[in-house]
Formats: structure tokens, C-alpha cells, sequence
């Protein structure tokens, strides 16, 4: 039974690029709140950019960025004697690009919906701007995050494209369900295929419904 | 007595609200205790309050608390708001929802106390505002007269320079007002510093100020004793 591999596959890339996403999607939002900062809809514009662009521009940009004969592509190379792209990590830094602005979208509504006075309040209580976001921004739009968290996870778990086009379609190391997909109906495997998706369509809709209670099921106070 | 704690300001400048265009221009010279800004709805009480707290920044001016300049427009000074030491009591009180009374009340106290000491100094201050019995509540489930007393417990935690409270018995009944200003006043005559009362409500004015400055439009209009303000109001 070769459904387990792809699949499993699938999972370990999309948690670590959820992770990565998170932390940084976090970051990006809140720096995207800050009450002055200059070019805040540009730097929005260029996070946002990968939920419009063809996931084949993405994968030539990443291509360019971190391939074999990219500076950034060779150091790494150097140091740790294999390339960046056609390696799982390839496949979890496409699947990171994929969830980043969904996550960060959702952190940022989140936090800018935190009400401004108690952020205020936490500021004049002796609150640097850090200890003012961890402490009372962020458990304050804890549910907004987590709907973005669950979207982008599940987003990460179908990237097709990018994933083909910087780890390649390689089984066991960088094929994931999608691309197993994919492999099954060009050679016919009818069956294969089928099973694949509805457990994907299945996994895919239990996330967006856990999203949702999320994002409406009850107010953002405990 | 050591210096007087004095909390003195002039600024001016703008504030765009909902497509409004508010202006503000104005001179204040506050001392140690109450202190009341009295004046109706959109008469810029608020803005005046955030800009002391360093939560709005005024186009120029100068604020100083005591021997501290906290905003100094021609020098390019302007010290964040968790630098100030001027606690403010918002109208909404802004009560952390997440917290319960005495998380609440423990943000307020300063992180030079050592972690142990913070909790029984919140606790400490729980007690003397008579709402210990809400450390372990969160604030949804205060009443109104609660919430305010866990407020100000939180704002009394910081060891403020100066206390600025914005409306603060505006969403109580007519005898719990009355019951908390007075209980306020004890409180504000027993420290040495500064405390600016925000209100619309001249009965209130009347009882706590003994000056009251009277604000119109974002600016001053009077400044003076209680009862001379309003009479020749």
C-alpha cells in the first residue's frame, strides 16, 4: 500500500511549514499593526502576492532564489553537502510561502479587531510595546490566529505546484498526496487517485469547519 | 514635603476621527491632588487625557511631571507611554478580559517588584479598594462598581507620578457614585500626587473639585473654584 507514504509525507511538511509560517506570519502581523510605519499596504501587497500569483512564478522565484547555482542555494550546499531544492526541505519551504499569507492575513484582522484601549491600558500600566503585544495582544486575538493557523495548514497540505516545481516529484523524499495525485491519474490509477483525494477533501473540509468555529462560533473573551 | 508633583501642559494640535477634524489647544497647570477638567461630550476631555498618558502625540507643546519633561515638541522629546508613570483609568476601564482581578491588578505592579512580592502586592491592593473577593473572577463577570474598583486597584498597582481618570462613574448608579467618589477622595488626599477627574456631569464637578478647569471646543475656557466656575457659567 503506497497511500500511507505520500500522505504521512504530506503531513510532516505541512506541520513544519506551519510552524515556520506562524511564527513568521505573527511577526509580519504584528509589524503590520504598528501604528506608524512606512509602506504598510506595500509590505502587505508582497505577502499577500502568493495567494494570486501562479504557483509556477512562485516556484521559478524560489528556483532563482535558492537553486543550485543561486548564491544562497550554494551555500547551503557547502555547508551542509546537499542542495536546498528537490529535497523535503524544498518541499516545506514552498508549502511555508503557500500558508505565510493566509496566516498572516487572518493575525492581522485579529489583532487590529483587539480593542486599541487595552492595548492603551496595558501601555500606560508600565507595558513596553513587546510585553503589550505578548501579554494582551495576542491572547486577546488567540482565535483569529488560530483560524489563520488551521487555514494555512491546510493550505500547506496541497501545495502541488510549487512544491513540483522546487522539490520535484521525488517518491518517498519529496512526493507528497498531491503530487501522488497527480502520479496516479497520469498512469492510470484510477482507484489510487480516488482514495487519495476524498481523504484529502475529507481532511481539507474538517479543517475549514474547525476554522470556522473558530473565527464565529463565540465571542473572542474567555 | 519634598518637590511638589506637578503636572504641567501646553499643547496643541489635531485629531481625525471618523472624518472629523478635531483641533485642541490647550494650557494646564495641575498639583497634587483631585483635579477636575469638567466639560459636555466632545469637548476634547479624552484627547486631553491621552495626550498626557502619551497615548496621542500633540503637533507641539510641553508636558512636564514634576522635574520630568515627559514631551517636549521642540526638543524632540516624547516619552512612551509605559515610561511616563501616569496611569489612566478609561471610561471603558479596559479591564484585561482575559485576566482575572488580581492578573489584572498584577500587570499594574511595577517589574522592579521582585516576581514573588508582585501577587501580595496586588492582593494588597485588591483589599484596600474592598474587592479581594474578585481576585479569582474575570472582569465579565464583575458588576459595575466592581469593575471600577479593580481599575483603579490596577492603576493604584503601578505607582503612578500622576492618575488620570476619564469619566470614571459615568456607568454606575446615582449612590454608588457618590459612595465611590468619596472613597476616591480619601484615597487621592492620602498620596501626594496629581489626579486629573474627566467628567460632563456639574453635580459630580461640583462635589469632588475644588477647582475645576471648564473646557469648551478643545480649549479652556475658565479655570477656577468649583462654584465660581459654574455660576458665572
Amino acid at each position: 500500500m503506497s497511500d500511507l507514504e505520500p500522505l504521512l509525507l504530506s503531513c510532516e511538511v505541512a506541520l513544519l511549514a506551519t510552524c515556520i509560517s506562524s511564527a513568521l506570519g505573527v511577526a509580519l502581523a504584528g509589524l503590520l499593526t504598528l501604528p506608524r510605519l512606512w509602506g504598510r499596504e506595500l509590505i502587505d501587497a508582497a505577502i499577500t502576492a502568493p495567494m494570486v500569483l501562479p504557483p509556477t512564478v512562485l516556484g521559478y522565484y524560489l528556483l532563482v532564489v535558492l537553486g543550485r547555482e543561486s548564491a544562497l542555494g550554494r551555500c547551503f550546499e557547502a555547508l551542509f553537502g546537499s542542495p536546498i531544492v528537490f529535497s523535503p526541505l524544498g518541499a516545506v519551504i514552498a508549502a511555508t510561502i503557500g500558508a505565510l499569507p493566509l496566516i498572516t492575513k487572518a493575525a492581522r484582522a485579529a489583532l487590529e479587531s483587539v480593542d486599541a484601549r487595552l492595548v492603551g491600558a496595558a501601555r500606560t500600566l508600565g507595558a513596553g510595546p513587546v510585553r503589550a503585544f505578548v501579554s494582551v495582544s495576542l491572547p486577546l486575538a488567540r482565535r483569529g490566529i488560530l483560524a489563520g493557523v488551521m487555514l494555512g495548514f491546510a493550505r500547506a497540505l496541497g501545495d502541488f505546484g510549487m512544491t513540483l516545481m522546487v522539490a520535484g516529484n521525488i517518491p518517498g523524499r519529496t512526493r507528497t498526496a498531491s503530487l501522488a495525485i497527480y502520479d496516479a491519474v497520469l498512469s492510470g490509477r484510477d482507484a489510487d487517485a480516488t482514495r487519495l483525494s476524498l481523504i484529502m477533501t475529507a481532511f481539507a473540509f474538517a479543517v475549514l469547519v474547525g476554522a470556522g468555529y473558530l473565527t464565529r462560533g463565540r465571542p473572542n473573551v474567555f | 514635603m519634598s518637590s511638589e508633583l506637578r503636572l504641567s501642559a501646553r499643547f496643541r494640535g489635531e485629531r481625525v476621527t471618523a472624518g472629523a477634524r478635531f483641533t485642541f489647544d490647550v494650557a494646564l497647570d495641575l498639583g497634587p491632588g483631585l483635579n477636575v477638567l469638567f466639560g459636555p461630550s466632545g469637548s476634547g476631555k479624552t484627547t486631553i487625557l491621552s495626550v498626557l498618558a502619551g497615548l496621542l502625540r500633540p503637533t507641539e507643546g510641553r508636558v512636564t511631571l514634576a522635574e520630568r519633561t515627559l514631551f517636549d515638541a521642540a526638543l524632540g522629546i516624547d516619552l512612551p507611554a509605559n515610561a511616563r508613570g501616569v496611569a489612566l483609568v478609561f471610561q471603558s476601564l479596559a479591564l484585561f478580559p482575559h485576566l482575572d482581578g488580581l492578573g489584572n491588578v498584577s500587570y499594574g505592579v511595577p517589574r522592579s517588584v521582585p516576581r514573588r512580592d508582585r501577587r501580595d502586592r496586588a492582593l494588597s491592593w485588591l483589599r484596600r479598594m474592598r474587592v479581594e473577593h474578585l481576585a479569582k473572577r474575570h472582569p465579565h463577570s464583575f458588576s459595575g462598581g466592581e469593575a471600577q474598583r479593580v481599575a483603579l486597584a490596577r492603576a493604584l498597582a503601578s505607582e503612578p507620578a500622576a492618575l488620570l481618570l476619564d469619566e470614571p462613574f459615568s456607568a454606575l448608579d446615582q449612590r454608588l457614585a457618590a459612595e465611590l467618589s468619596d472613597e476616591l477622595t480619601r484615597h487621592v488626599e492620602a498620596m501626594p500626587l496629581p489626579v486629573v477627574l474627566v467628567t460632563h456631569d456639574p453635580a459630580l464637578a461640583l462635589r469632588l473639585g475644588r477647582t475645576v478647569t471648564l473646557l469648551e471646543a478643545g480649549r479652556i475656557v475658565r479655570v477656577g473654584l468649583a462654584r465660581d466656575v459654574f455660576e458665572s457659567g
